[in-house]
């Protein structure tokens, strides 16, 4: 642990906010498990919750460490109440229908692509090494979910109508991942992490390039949902984690 | 570090794992996946290093299990496993002779080298037309053969079809 002194409670926040991230977004994901449109998918989804999942191990367990208070990543996952998730308001959104599901994945996908490959230069060793290894999958759904997007946009009268709709209520979400706090400008000084803002055009260049191609058009000028970063979330958050955490919180401490 | 005489060669060692099946693929062993980094004494310890293949890999836990219980067996008892990320692990460490195995086993191996970062960076960075390698079919070897998912039956996997043979096939995927 070298810098980690002063930087450790906003290392500490980013870990969190990544891993929550990544949980949350996997856990709403794996919900799909059985109920895909087709049997492709339903495997694709379990595959990126799975990913997202892991990821989720690596970040909380580095979370963990750093806090030292001898929690592990499942401690983090399963024993902390809402006010205490730093996940964005993005991930948390319910699922709906096959096409608000892809449009959050795909916007969330570029934006995690871009921080992932800043991260994989981070000077805080730890941080950079699980960059490295999450950035090969998150590849994967940044592919994926760019080809579906593309493909649903510009397809049939009701499948454009469906994302259009997904995008409309979703653009409004995206916003917060790039809005930086104290602890951000913390981080971006100490090279551990970007600064969100500095994701915002190369996010904007991607994500409208392939909105165009989809023949979607995004939204102009609305408001920025916030909050999650800081604890305070929609009240979708609560009934996932009551879903999540139930085995936890019902039997602590059991393992199997 | 210094060797008792009564130690355990590493390539002794080396050998004994690269007999440990990988629990999904069992046609490979966890050696030929390029899974197990490192074996290393620390006094009368053996130490096995090993990385996933995927964060979220379910065979991972499985794969430490059945390591333990190998070394075991061979009378190791004094034994640590170590997880290591850095350099996160690629399709690229996995030589000509497992992917032959893997191909005969009806999964297209991977495709030369691996270039996730550049592949797909292209594609995303305006779609170039950069396109995935053309596979061969494991069962007809016909190269007609089309991608129908990213994502397979395992993390490592992709699914494919064969226009010629018609035969659905997985490939297992350049990271």
């Amino acid at each position: 642990m070298t810098e980690a002194g002063a930087n450790r409670p906003a290392l500490l926040e980013f870990l969190l906010r990544t891993g929550d991230n990544t949980l949350i977004l996997g856990h709403r994901v794996s919900e799909w498990c059985g109920h895909a449109p087709v049997i492709e998918e339903d495997i694709a989804l379990a595959n990126t919750a799975l990913d997202l999942v892991g990821q989720t191990q690596l970040w909380l367990g580095l979370a963990g460490d750093f806090e030292g208070k001898g929690r592990s990543a499942d401690d983090l996952a399963y024993q902390r109440d809402t006010h205490e998730f730093r996940n964005a308001l993005l991930v948390e959104r319910p699922n709906g229908d096959y096409g608000a599901t892809l449009m959050r994945q795909f916007l969330f996908d570029a934006w995690h692509y871009l921080l992932l490959t800043e991260l994989t230069r981070s000077s805080e060793i730890r941080v950079a090494e699980i960059a490295a290894k999450a950035l090969k999958e998150v590849s994967y759904h940044l592919d994926r979910s760019t080809d579906l997007v593309i493909r649903l946009g510009d397809g049939t009268a009701e499948s454009h109508l469906r994302m259009q709709d997904a995008l409309d209520d979703l653009w409004s979400y995206a916003g917060e991942l790039f809005v930086a706090d104290a602890f951000d400008e913390q981080l971006a000084a100490g090279g551990v992490a970007p600064n969100p803002s500095s994701l915002a055009p190369r996010w904007e260049e991607i994500v409208r390039g392939v909105l165009a191609e989809a023949a979607l058009v995004p939204p102009s000028g609305v408001y920025i949902h916030k909050g999650g970063k800081r604890g305070v979330h929609t009240e979708h958050l609560g009934h996932l984690l009551a879903e999540m955490q139930f085995l936890q919180r019902a039997y602590p401490n059991a393992s199997w | 570090m210094t060797k008792a005489v009564t130690q355990i060669s590493n390539d002794q060692v080396w050998h004994w794992l690269s007999e440990v099946p990988d629990p999904e693929i069992p046609v490979v062993s966890i050696t030929d996946l390029g899974i197990v980094r490192e074996v290393a004494w620390e006094d009368q310890t053996l130490v096995v290093t090993v990385t996933p293949t995927y964060s979220g890999c379910p065979a991972t836990a499985m794969i430490s299990l059945d390591i333990e219980q190998a070394l075991r067996a061979h009378g190791v008892d004094k034994l640590r496993l170590e997880r290591r990320l850095s350099p996160p692990w690629t399709s690229d460490w996995i030589g000509m002779e497992a992917r032959e195995k893997l191909r005969v086993y009806g999964i297209a191996p991977p495709v030369g080298k691996a270039m996730v970062h550049g592949g797909v960076a292209a594609r995303i960075e305006r779609r170039t037309g950069v396109s995935d390698p053309r596979l061969s079919c494991p069962r007809c070897s016909s190269e007609e053969t089309e991608k129908i998912s990213q994502f397979g039956s395992t993390p490592c996997k992709a699914s494919y079809r064969c226009r010629s043979c018609l035969e659905p096939f997985e490939h297992f995927k350049c990271i």
